[in-house]
């Protein structure tokens, strides 16, 4: 009987000594796939005892049950799946850009905390979110999470929530854009290569429309090598003295171009752009990650950051705050993404073919996703700290030279000379790698180290650099795109709330006005975040952090009153512990947004400096002028306000999750309101 | 080997959001013998603007 536990007791124990060997090496370099077995023998552990005992005991998986795909089969929406097809696709739509961009922004505490919480919130929190969530809309023909809660919890609920997912998308897709432009910004190589995907991207379109229509692996490898060509040819174009300068935009103006494209891409006809785009990140995605993999196998790289660095105090320079509560909303997606929840209560319940299936695809699919975070956790750390921080603080506090970047960067305790600074921009064909916050330059440096390793030598560097650009550049620009007709949609709901006939998609102006809030929306805060001096991503991410974080605890509280409807509050723990540390940290982290008066902190203690010294007829740096005094007040408000929304949100579904569990302990009977098990099947 | 080349595809077309097209046709063979069924371009199509058509959530950050 105990022999089947002996391989489980090994593997815990190879990972409780990598985890050892991370935590306690003070002094010497680190090897980074320490951290990597330390993570894989966790999720291992995780998967065979904590998942089933989820599975088991709380959920009580029943296999003979008939999943949504059967009950409701049409071949279309659902259908059951081959359980690794559907892993394949749940993964997919779960992993983008923030399992790899939070991990390298966590990584100026050094790597052990970031290591730590990825490890712990995704066995304890993020994998259960997903793995509950999955489960209840699978019991209840594949609803979408502002259905179930208003199912379980009652109608305000449901629309408060609604409302909430619709302010967290915005948000959302201003971060992403935000850190297109930081990666795009003046320079004219990944520009081109960006540029050139939307034509290609459009003949892929026709293709599939009129010319092989549904030949979905033909046009991706036909795309593919016209990325490929536009990688190699970016270089060229940027070296032009003609095209280069065409090319080159400064922040503001790419701001306006992808406000502009935003507007524009979400009202073209699918096939024509979105479709085919969609099809090259996907697989790019995929692949990048699993080379990713093999690269950091391969290179055993030594980790060069600290385990600890000092800003663990707070006072860092790429983001404000103190490691509580800012590390647990700096890195969300990867440990625990109230996003997903969106993903679990959309195709896949519709699509998997037994309840049986649930754990792999709902647990394992999040443990997958943690270990992209652990990669990019230690794609950061493999860099000199030197370069990390040259690369990710705000020209506020560097300056825009490298002898300024240098001589800031060595004060900061992370020694740097000039050369190192211009000859690794050199070596990835940029001008200049000064101040490139937002993640996606700095993990691209690391993959251009880790990829050149493995193919083709420091010679590769600049074409690798600007490969995973690109990459990275076309999954957010699918996400902006298809986030933008998402939010579109989800508005026209809330307004056609009060005004019913808003609802219409009949009519094309309800769509037109919806399309335009959604895109002035999240332009209003990319416009904010690019004109903000500490560099947006200083301001915006937490911002971002917190809203997935509370619509992660919105999704854990909604599990937690499932199981008290079921009667199994027993078991609830498991979900209340998670919700428990989410609502800690994210209204704490409102709570210092809001009212810290720590001016780099606070959002109004910055404001009432700003005014202060407006008032005195004075202009604090970076503002150039009364007017940008006036709009950096001003911002500072919206953003204020935003948090507080975000605040009163989630106080207000905790409101509404203690008055349902105590009016299901009151009830002598289960009261969740599942579709039976011995329904017979609906065709 | 074919058997996981085909996995392999399926997995790959879900992944962008189109489901199995023979599944689909021997749904409709079994179930509603007497409606039409989409042929393979009529269903890549109106698979695309399930997906894409905005209804559907979108993708995660």
């Amino acid at each position: 009987m105990m022999t089947r536990h002996l391989p489980w007791i090994a593997i815990a124990i190879i990972g409780a000594v990598a985890l050892g060997v991370v935590a306690v090496s003070r002094g010497e370099a680190v090897n980074a796939l320490w951290i990597v077995v330390a993570a894989v023998s966790c999720f291992l552990v995780a998967y065979r005892y904590y998942a089933l005992f989820i599975a088991t005991k709380v959920m009580r998986l029943d296999p003979s049950r008939p999943t949504p795909a059967l009950r409701r089969a049409d071949g279309l929406d659902y259908v059951a799946t081959d359980r690794t097809v559907l892993f394949g696709h749940h993964f997919a739509a779960i992993a983008g850009a923030g399992p790899l961009v939070g991990p390298v922004l966590a990584a100026q505490m050094g790597y052990l905390p970031g290591t730590l919480w990825i490890i712990v919130g995704v066995v304890l929190a993020g994998a259960v979110q997903d793995f509950m969530v999955l489960f209840i809309s699978m019991r209840r023909d594949g609803k979408s999470l502002g259905e179930l809660i208003r199912m379980e919890m009652g109608q305000w609920a449901g629309t408060i929530a609604l409302f909430g997912a619709f302010m967290i998308m915005v948000i959302i897709l201003a971060v992403l854009a935000l850190i297109v432009v930081k990666a795009l910004a003046e320079s004219p190589w990944g520009m081109f290569t960006v540029a050139a995907t939307v034509p290609l991207a459009m003949i892929m379109g026709a293709y599939t429309r009129w010319i092989r229509p549904g030949r979905i692996g033909e046009v991706s490898l036909l795309g593919l090598v016209g990325l490929l060509a536009a990688i190699v040819y970016g270089q060229a174009v940027a070296a032009s003295p003609f095209w280069g300068p065409v090319f080159t935009f400064t922040p503001l103006t790419l701001c306006w171009i992808l406000i502009g494209y935003g507007a524009v891409a979400s009202v073209l006809p699918v096939w024509l752009l979105l479709a085919p785009r969609d099809y090259l990140s996907t697989f790019l995605k995929i692949g990048a990650i699993a080379a990713l993999a093999v690269g950091i196998v391969i290179m055993a790289p030594p980790l060069k950051m600290p385990a600890l660095t000092q800003f663990v105090d707070g006072g860092g320079p790429v983001w404000a705050g103190g490691l509580f509560p800012f590390l647990f909303i700096t890195i969300a997606c990867g440990a625990v993404s109230g996003f997903h929840a969106l993903i679990s209560s959309g195709t896949t319940p519709k699509l998997i073919a037994s309840e049986g299936h649930a754990r792999v695809i709902g647990y394992g699919a999040m443990l997958m996703e943690a270990f992209v975070a652990i990669m990019a956790l230690v794609g950061a750390s493999i860099l000199d700290p030197g370069i990390y921080f040259t690369m990710n603080s705000p020209t506020a506090l560097i300056g825009t030279d490298a002898a300024s970047a240098s001589a800031a960067v060595t004060a900061m305790g992370f020694p740097i000379s000039p050369d190192l600074i211009t000859q690794t921009a050199k070596d990835v064909g940029e001008h200049s790698i000064i101040s490139r916050a937002g993640g996606a330059p700095t993990l691209a440096v690391a993959m251009a180290e880790i990829f050149s390793h493995v193919v083709g030598g420091p010679a590769m560097k600049a074409f690798w650099y600007h490969f995973a650009i690109l990459f990275e550049a076309l999954f957010i620009l699918t996400a902006v795109d298809a986030g933008t007709r998402a939010g579109r949609f989800m508005l026209q709901d809330l307004i056609g709330l009060a005004v019913p006939s808003f609802k219409e998609s009949k009519g094309h102006m309800p769509g037109i006005v919806a399309t335009a809030l959604t895109v002035a929306a999240w332009g209003f805060f990319l416009h904010q975040g690019v004109t903000d001096p500490l560099g947006g991503v200083n301001t915006l991410w937490p911002v971002f952090g917190i809203s997935n974080q509370m619509l992660a605890a919105i999704a854990l509280m909604l599990a937690t009153v499932v199981l008290f409807r079921m009667k199994r509050d027993r078991y609830a723990w498991v979900t209340m512990i998670p919700t428990a540390w989410l609502l800690v940290c994210t209204l704490s982290a409102g709570w210092l947004k809001l009212f810290s008066a720590d001016a780099k902190v606070g959002f109004l203690a910055h404001a009432a400096k700003f005014s202060a010294a407006a008032g005195a007829g004075e202009v604090l740096a970076p503002a150039k002028s009364m007017a940008e005094m006036e709009r950096i007040i001003f911002n500072d408000r919206v953003d204020a306000a935003l948090v507080a929304l975000f605040l009163s949100v989630v106080l207000a579904l905790l409101f509404f999750t203690i008055r349902t569990c105590i009016a299901a302990r009151r009830s002598a009977a289960p009261t969740a309101r599942e579709i039976p098990a011995q329904l017979v099947p609906a065709q | 080997m074919s058997g996981f080349l085909t996995m392999l595809r399926q997995t790959a077309r879900l992944m962008v959001g189109i489901p199995d097209y023979d599944a689909y046709l021997r749904h409709m063979l079994t179930h509603h013998p007497d409606q039409p069924a989409m042929d393979r371009t009529q269903f890549f199509r109106d698979r695309q603007e399930a997906r894409y058509g905005g209804k559907n959530g979108g993708k995660c950050c």
